[in-house]
């Protein structure tokens, strides 16, 4: 069963935010594991504005293809370069060295606890 | 994150719409930590853990499949061969007993109800394999083709199974299962005795003579080329066919014994790096392979030479086959779109039902789809099947497909686009 990590909050749509400033996104080991493997990652330019809930990337797998949504509105100020030169880290390693991006927050969208979010997707913290 | 495209083979968790069947193997799968996925009716692993290395473990080593949801029909009688010359596009007449052969069966319009292999066991017999979802439709077709025939039609689906081992490693891993049977006595009854006391036991030491024999008759079979044999103490059909571009063997057992075949090779490949495969792998390695998957390449919409099998379809052979007709005059009016590999440049994929543009900036209708698409773990760059306009077919041509919104960059490109080294 997929795992949630404590301490960080959750979009329905599976990425996560941790608390630093400006905040780092990932997606959950949840989608990661339903994607299957990471081949390819398509990230939000630095300087880009996002809007919460609205796509600002994707992520292909060698079975599917996936859109990847803005958790929080503000400026994208890091992509994780190393995560698309080697997207198997998004796998290998999604809350940690398979980080995407981090923004500097202007606004946040609904986000669930760590808790809510393994409740809700039959998952263990 | 959500999904903007899937491909069947990729829902997991995807609620079926009926009660879908078991193999006799689905409680090892879910011991295994598989993954399942519902494919044409049946609940079916569609990975253990990474499919890139179930993928690599067949391209490099072994994998071993579960492929029992695949349909087995027995035909039989003194006109078991005008019967399916007559029901199928291909010549049965001169297939060989003990060879195999892949064909097809078509309505009366030309379209594929599916792809299938006949294996001849016999002057009057013969084993008909479709699609596990076609599996009902193609036994119900050649019952109602078989009238007026001396030939009785037999559905064995459901008592069944198969299971394949695939990759370079299959050869060695099959010659083990067999001789470790003989070690072990041929069966469960005289699992205990040991080789020594063998040599003065002359019914498992015959045993043991016969698995040699048998290891010497499995190894000399030729691709599609095929044997009944008893191998671990179990009566199977074995075969030299696959569907992963590897050397390999299918193994045909009746339902009560297939755990234990299973077990037993899985415990004989362990050594040589088998690991089990599942239906992520056998879709990423068929695509590479260039071999067409019922339902993405092949449909009642198609006819054979759509899809690039013309050569499966004998107008030679004296039987007026169903489809003939229709078929005669795709062959002398030509078709309207050709089944072609395509390679992407860049890194992302095209999948299932994209676009394909001309080359260059110019706005221009789409001259095709593809069929079936994903990166492929061998070459390292996207692949994909797809119809496009005949005037776009030739090798090298440039094509853009439209990748969500973009225009990615392909070339058209020969069929394997993987091809096992010699």
């Amino acid at each position: 069963m997929s795992t949630v990590q404590p301490g960080l909050r959750y979009s329905a749509e599976h990425e996560w935010i941790n608390d630093d400033s400006p905040v780092a996104v990932g997606i959950s080991a949840v989608a990661a594991d339903a994607l299957g493997e990471v081949v390819y990652v398509e990230l939000p330019e630095v300087g880009a504005q996002l809007t919460a809930g609205q796509v600002c990337g994707e992520i292909e797998s060698t079975k599917s293809v996936s859109e990847l949504f803005a958790p929080v509105s503000g400026e994208v100020v890091q992509v994780n370069e190393a995560a698309a030169a080697d997207p198997a880290l998004i796998n290998s390693d999604p809350y940690g060295e398979g980080w995407l991006f981090r923004v500097a927050v202007s606004d946040e969208g609904p986000l669930l606890s760590a808790e809510e979010y393994a409740a809700a997707n039959n998952a263990e913290l | 994150m959500t999904e903007a495209q899937q491909t069947p083979l990729s829902t997991p968790q995807q609620a079926p719409q009926q009660a879908t069947q078991h193999t006799p193997l689905h409680a090892k799968h879910a011991k295994l930590g598989a993954t399942f996925t519902d494919f044409g009716g049946w609940d079916m692993p569609l990975k253990y853990g990474s499919e890139l290395a179930e993928h690599r473990a067949v391209r490099e080593s072994a994998g071993v499949f579960d492929l029992s949801h695949m349909g087995e029909i027995w035909v039989e009688g003194p006109d078991a061969v005008t019967f399916l010359n007559t029901a199928l596009v291909g010549d049965l007449g001169k297939l060989a007993v003990g060879r195999a052969k892949y064909s097809l069966i078509c309505d009366e319009r030309g379209g594929i109800i599916d792809d299938l292999i006949a294996y001849r066991l016999g002057d009057e017999r013969f084993l008909v394999v479709p699609n596990a979802g076609n599996a009902p439709a193609v036994a119900a077709a050649l019952a109602e083709r078989a009238a007026g025939f001396d030939a009785t039609v037999t559905d064995a689906s459901v008592s069944t199974s198969l299971i394949a081992v695939q990759g370079p490693a299959s050869a060695q891993i099959v010659r083990e299962l067999i001789l470790a049977g003989a070690a072990t006595g041929d069966g469960a009854g005289s699992g205990t005795q040991s080789g020594a006391r063998a040599v003065d036991a002359p019914a498992v030491g015959a045993g043991s003579a016969d698995s040699t024999e048998t290891a010497e008759r499995v190894l000399a079979l030729r691709y599609y080329a095929c044997t009944e044999a008893e191998i671990v103490g179990i009566p199977v059909l074995i075969a030299r066919t696959g569907y992963t571009g590897e050397d390999g063997f299918e193994l045909y057992v009746p339902n009560e014994r297939a755990a234990e075949m299973w077990v037993a090779l899985l415990t004989a490949g362990e050594p040589h790096g088998l690991i089990p495969a599942g239906l992520a792998a056998r879709d990423s390695l068929r695509l590479e392979a260039g071999m067409p998957l019922y339902g993405n390449e092949l449909s009642r919409e198609v006819t054979p030479f759509e899809a690039g099998l013309g050569a499966v379809v004998s107008f030679a052979k004296p039987e007026a086959f169903v489809g003939r007709e229709a078929l005669e005059r795709v062959q002398e009016q030509g078709t309207g779109l050709v089944l072609v590999g395509l390679r992407g440049l860049g890194r992302r994929a095209g999948r299932g039902g994209y676009l394909v543009y001309p080359g260059g900036d110019t706005v221009t209708p789409a001259i095709g789809r593809i069929t079936s698409g994903q990166p492929s773990p061998t070459l390292g760059a996207p692949i994909a099947l797809a119809y496009v306009d005949p005037e776009f077919a030739k090798i090298g041509t440039s094509v853009n497909v439209d990748l969500r919104g973009k225009l990615e960059p392909f070339e058209v490109v020969a069929l394997p686009f993987y091809r096992r080294p010699a």
